[in-house]
């Protein structure tokens, strides 16, 4: 009997040893974060998402001048497109898999601090950096990543609609004022032309807020404070535009790529966005050029940054930190950026930051540099997403006419402050 | 499937007739072949399903946003769900959308396998043609309906702007989101529910019809007096069956709709996926899905409790 419960067990436990081998090969990026033997190489993994979609190959060039500069260290690049990158890395960090380096926005940096997930960088050669974006990367005073570019948000306006339509252009002194009156002119349905076009979200309404002199949280981030007279004055300003001035959701606004088609084909006059478009909208068959945002109490400008940082379960931390500096302060890095116009490096010395201005298409590129003198970034807490999507939700009703502003603008805060707690 | 039940009774039968005397230890030596056989498919779905499905329940247990440390929270992401606004609304939502979306596939699909059993030029191209969108995946499927329903420049509102008809946001209202979902969803599984029901009506003893028509019955008083009946395992079949798919609604609202316009059309699978990855919730997100569980369960137990009283098996 007991050959008999031997041999035919024996097959079973064959087959559990073949399948959990298959599943052990499965996973063999693991075996890359082990630490290095003597004498080889070590290889640290980098995953990213901001070369996607055009920088690849730049991205490729920074990590072969790193490897030449440090011979005994190996970057093995790992891109993955936004949409999918931050449901990817989440996996990876909880299945510890995640590279030793990765890269992250600002809005995503405080959970992941919060989290445990980063390890802490020392001797950081804080006057490579822009002093602003270098603390943006900080947390109870310590340094969990650094910098690695940024961007902004200009008011791009298409030249030969306001000269068709008699109105002068916008300049760097213009207010809400200005972009309301100039915008109605410009809109002219019959021809499907629309004055203006600004996403009404969580994204421009803090900036509309700012803008108005109101904050979005009070100082120790535990109650929002938007809903002030700021905070009604910014949403009336972003939902009123929605069907008078610019194309609502029902006409496709919010889907990918509307407004930047919308913008292309000639159809709409001013548009908020990021300097991120301009290489896009270099070949579009019409004169255009960029402006300051209009303020209204004052002048704020979106300022977005993407951050690297080193895993606290990486096992080459050292190795980690040297090629995070690298592609984050290097002159290889600060020319390739601007040669490519792939965002804007973040280091202090703005000399450097000279030849951006004459790499082409707009011509007012002194603009973004500008917007910089006035910038506000998003506010940010662990529970970043919620909060995003709470705002734009309770927005988006108001733009479609289901609810009053004050009252989305109420539900909202209640929304917020409920995540907050 | 419906063969499987009927033919079920005659296979025990047989299998009764040939297992002899003695044949009780040979079975025990052979179970570790069987098992050895099972192995290729069993330890892939222990390990990727039994595993998961087990671990999940410890998750709902706890509070863990995927990064760090799993905090323990005992009942809490039950009792909150179970008192929570936004799951009442994604249950509604999705029992709403299993409103609309079951007589529209049931009838569709009835409807198709009645024509499609008529002697008829070309019938076997017109049942591959619709049972085409079965085996299609989903995300082609929803993609096409997304163009088809563009509320500003689709064929469907092109067509019923020609008529003169009003011409619906579709997509991007939330008052017409969720029919969007429901109609290219029926459109999709008429195919598989047409499958069934042929299968049910060429089941149909052809001699019980002819004596219903020497009988005088009419063509309506046959469907209504002997097809109905008679498909009644097939329909308990698909009724069962759509209604468990239903409640897991997913791949079409995340393409289509991604669960608006602000949040009108989201499901409670597509609640469980963003409490997991947009929010960072999984303890939340696995206690709903026992939540979501639990229902299918019980609807499915009463259905089964209920079919004694309609379901005819010939």
């Amino acid at each position: 009997m007991k050959n008999i419960a031997r041999r035919s067990v024996a097959p079973v436990i064959a087959g559990l040893v073949l399948a959990l081998g298959a599943c052990a090969q499965g996973s063999a990026t693991k075996t890359d974060n082990a630490p290095a033997t003597a004498g080889g190489p070590v290889t640290i993994r980098y995953m990213n998402f901001s070369a996607n979609g055009g920088h690849e190959k730049d991205l490729d060039a920074i990590k072969a001048a790193f490897e030449k500069a440090n011979p005994s260290i190996k970057v093995q690049v790992e891109t993955t497109p936004y949409d999918a990158y931050f449901t990817k890395l989440q996996t990876a960090v909880a299945g510890g898999t995640a590279g030793d380096t990765f890269e992250l926005n600002y809005e995503n940096f405080v959970t992941y601090t919060k989290s445990g997930a980063l390890a802490e960088l020392s001797g950081v050669d804080a006057a490579a950096y822009k002093p602003s974006l270098l603390e943006a990367f900080q947390a109870d005073g310590k340094q969990y990543g650094l910098p690695e570019s940024f961007s902004n948000v200009v008011l791009f306006f298409n030249k030969d609609l306001f000269k068709a339509a008699g109105v002068a252009e916008p300049t760097a002194d213009w207010t809400w004022k200005d972009e309301q009156a100039a915008a109605a002119k410009l809109t002219d349905k019959a021809k499907k032309v629309w004055g203006d076009y600004q996403p009404i979200s969580f994204f421009e309404f803090y900036k509309a807020l700012a803008q108005s002199g109101g904050e979005f949280l009070n100082s120790d981030k535990t109650a929002s404070t938007f809903n002030s007279a700021a905070g009604k004055q910014a949403a009336a300003f972003l939902v009123g535009k929605a069907g008078k001035t610019m194309p609502t959701e029902a006409d496709g606004a919010g889907t990918p790529d509307f407004d930047s088609k919308l913008f292309k084909s000639g159809k709409l006059a001013m548009w908020h966005t990021g300097i991120w478009l301009f290489s896009g909208m270099a070949d579009a068959p019409f004169a255009w050029d960029v402006v300051v945002e209009p303020g209204n109490a004052k002048k704020a400008s979106a300022m977005f940054t993407n951050g690297v940082v080193v895993s606290s379960q990486s096992k080459n931390k050292e190795a980690a930190q040297k090629w995070v500096s690298y592609l984050t302060s290097s002159d290889v890095m600060t020319d390739l950026r601007l040669k490519t116009s792939w965002e804007l490096p973040p280091v202090a010395d703005e000399a450097k930051l000279a030849s951006y201005l004459k790499a082409g298409k707009p011509a007012n590129r002194q603009a973004v540099f500008d917007s910089l003198d006035a910038t506000v970034l998003p506010p940010v807490v662990e529970r970043q997403q919620e909060l995003q999507d709470a705002v734009t939700k309770e927005l988006t009703a108001a733009a479609a006419g289901r609810k009053a502003v004050d009252q989305a603008l109420a539900d909202a805060q209640k929304a917020v402050d409920a995540l907050l707690k | 499937m419906t063969a499987t039940t009927h033919g079920a009774p005659k296979a025990v039968a047989t299998t009764r007739h040939t297992r002899g005397a003695g044949s009780r230890g040979r079975a025990w030596r052979n179970r570790g072949w069987v098992l050895f056989f099972l192995a290729p498919s069993a330890v892939p779905l222990l390990l990727f399903t039994a595993v998961p499905m087990i671990s999940s329940i410890w998750v709902s247990l706890h509070d863990w946003n995927l990064i760090s440390a799993m905090r323990w929270v005992g009942l809490d992401n039950y009792t909150d769900l179970l008192t929570d606004e936004q799951t009442r609304e994604v249950f509604l939502h999705t029992l709403l959308y299993c409103a609309g979306y079951l007589p529209l596939v049931y009838v569709g699909g009835l409807g198709l396998a009645l024509a499609l059993n008529q002697r008829m030029p070309a019938r076997a191209f017109f049942r591959a043609a619709y049972f085409l969108p079965v085996v299609t995946s989903w995300v082609v499927v929803a993609l096409v309906w997304k163009w088809l329903l563009n509320p500003s420049n689709g064929l469907v509102n092109t067509i019923l702007g020609a008529l003169g008809l009003p011409e619906p946001g579709w997509w991007t209202d939330p008052t017409w989101a969720l029919p969007a979902v429901i109609l290219s969803s029926a459109w999709k599984d008429l195919g598989f529910v047409m499958v069934i029901m042929l299968a049910g009506l060429q089941a149909i003893p052809s001699d019980v019809v002819e004596a219903a028509t020497v009988d005088g019955a009419g063509p309506w008083q046959r469907f209504w007096r002997i097809t109905l009946p008679l498909l009644s395992p097939s329909t308990f079949f698909v009724v069962v069956i759509s209604l468990i798919n239903g409640f897991q609604v997913f791949d079409q609202v995340y393409v289509m709709t991604g669960g608006g316009p602000q949040g009108a059309s989201q499901v409670v699978v597509g609640q469980v996926y963003d409490l997991t990855f947009r929010y960072g919730r999984a303890g939340e997100a696995s206690a709903l899905s026992w939540i979501l569980f639990a229902v299918i369960l019980l609807i499915t137990a009463v259905q089964i409790r209920g079919q004694k009283r309609w379901v005819h098996h010939a």
